[in-house]
């Protein structure tokens, strides 16, 4: 097959992928209209989706939404911040030698072993109900991929290369800038990726499980006072909000792995 | 000699004992913190909680919820392992199938779960069943893709061979396609572990009548961080006991390739 013939096909199959992605959505979205609307399924366990999609336009409308999503994005950020920051700091460090790597590597893959999320209540407990409690165990879940894969990227770079621009009178700052830091970048980057999407992830969740305002809070509050409707526009909401942040970041990882 | 220069001989020599070293004084930095500056309403000295860990398992109704949420772990397990296989198996070994239904299970592995856990308790109350339902959504994604993946890079050269060679379809699946698949599947199911914790842990930390969710919510109201931790210690010991024995199965079962 000639070059164009493979990105042609390549090409052909994304598109029929993506048909296939529409088709399920749309059977979905009709096999829930039959059953809220037909078959009469219970309007508290799942509501019309007419009604759904009503509730979704007058949040979008009013606007109420901003505080919530402004606190849960905002608690994100900084969780991210400090997790990048001290994953970033404590993987350089470990990475510069190998004795090190050899002892931290383990104990922290070990502790990324432990269902992190089972802190939550101690974290309560520390820092209150708010936005803090739930910026420390965000920043702690990210903080462990973002820490290894930042080992694992320094570690990756070949001593060869280091050795070379040794020998040819490179500076320790010249070093990390021009060999360490561009051979390192793409796994770095996943790291961070995938620290940005657990810290989400476990910013909402504490926010579902305890908390005083938030979109995850929105949600609970929504099921408790049975307002199926706008609870589940709501889901959609967070659903696409979330999903929009995973591929800006997805895409950001890429473009910059691919820049190098 | 000087001090940098024999400790970095001795990390090298003896990685292990200066990995224990640094616990130790992870412990040792705890105690001293925990025991003369930080309130005792909100953090334990370790010694403390290790002496009082028996008190956690003479509160009434801990043993019962420990039981509860490790029942929950292994159905759930058990469930995300059957669906997973099967889905996995279905969407990998057909190239239309996994054409068309990877990207729905790619989207479907997208959404942030964690979103929908007021409708699992909606749909499957607040016992058990809502916290296995959820475990089993988180835990088998991750084994449908390692399995599909894992399938998928069987090299068509030694399902050509062992056509050519006369062997049935019966004879392919037994002896190229199983070995092959072993591995992934336990590295699936070494992920899927993680998602199955994750899961039921969530959701028995949102709303729990009879699991260790109710246990954490009671300490932590009544400013008790001894038997809090406690009881935190004693379900990551668990965590991690379950995770090791996957990753063993894992290790074992993956040898035959090295």
């Amino acid at each position: 097959m000639t070059a164009r013939g493979v990105v042609a096909a390549r090409r052909q199959t994304r598109w029929r992928s993506g048909l296939a992605q529409i088709v399920f959505l749309l059977a979905v979205v009709i096999l829930w209209w039959l059953a809220a609307n037909r078959w009469g399924a219970s309007p508290l366990l799942l509501p019309k989706p007419q009604l759904v999609f009503f509730e979704l336009v007058d949040i979008l409308r009013s606007g109420e939404f901003w505080p919530d999503l402004l606190l849960t994005l905002g608690e994100a950020a900084a969780a991210f911040a400090i997790s990048a920051t001290l994953g970033l700091a404590t993987g350089f460090f470990v990475s510069v030698s190998p004795a090190l790597v050899k002892v931290f590597e383990p104990l922290l893959a070990a502790v990324n072993a432990v269902p992190i999320i089972l802190f939550l209540p101690l974290y309560i407990l520390f820092f209150g109900l708010g936005a803090p409690s739930k910026i420390a165990l965000g920043a702690t879940i990210g903080f462990f991929p973002i820490a290894l894969n930042t080992i694992a990227g320094f570690s990756s770079v070949d001593r060869l290369y280091v050795r070379s621009a040794r020998s040819m009178g490179a500076s320790p700052a010249k070093l990390v800038r021009h060999v360490l830091v561009p051979g390192a970048l793409p796994i770095v980057l996943t790291g961070l990726r995938m620290g940005f999407t657990v810290t989400l992830l476990s910013i909402i969740g504490s926010e579902t499980i305890a908390s005083l305002a938030g979109l995850g809070h929105q949600i609970v509050n929504l099921a408790e006072a049975m307002e199926m409707p706008r609870m589940f526009a709501y889901i959609v909401f967070v659903i696409v909000i979330a999903a929009t942040l995973n591929a800006i970041v997805t895409r950001f990882e890429k473009r910059a792995a691919a820049r190098r | 000699m000087n001090v940098g220069r024999f400790m970095s001989r001795f990390v090298t020599r003896y990685p292990g004992w200066s990995r224990l070293a640094v616990v130790v004084l992870f412990f040792a930095l705890w105690e001293i913190l925990a025991r003369f500056w930080i309130d005792k309403m909100f953090l334990s000295p370790p010694s403390r909680v290790y002496g009082e860990i028996g008190k956690v398992f003479a509160t009434k109704g801990v043993p019962e919820a420990l039981g509860v949420t490790f029942f929950e772990l292994g159905v759930a397990f058990a469930f995300a392992v059957m669906i997973g296989l099967a889905l996995g198996l279905a969407i990998g070994l057909n190239s239309f199938a996994r054409r068309s239904f990877m990207p729905i299970v790619l989207l479907l592995y997208g959404i942030p779960q964690i979103t929908i856990l007021p409708l699992f308790i909606l749909y499957f109350g607040i016992g058990a069943p809502s916290k296995i339902a959820f475990g089993v959504t988180h835990g088998v994604f991750p084994i449908v893709l390692t399995l599909v993946a894992g399938v998928q890079n069987l090299k068509p050269v030694l399902m050509t061979s062992a056509r050519s060679m006369g062997a049935s379809r019966w004879h392919i699946l037994r002896y190229v396609l199983f070995p092959h698949m072993v591995p992934s599947l336990f590295a699936g199911m070494r992920l899927g572990m993680a998602g199955v914790l994750l899961g039921v842990l969530l959701a028995e930390l949102y709303v729990s009548i009879s699991g260790i969710g109710h246990f954490t919510s009671m300490f932590t109201q009544a400013f008790d961080p001894t038997r809090l931790l406690g009881l935190i210690s004693i379900l990551a010991a668990m965590a991690i006991a379950l995770n090791e024995i996957v990753r063993r199965a894992e290790a074992h079962f993956s040898k035959w390739r090295a």
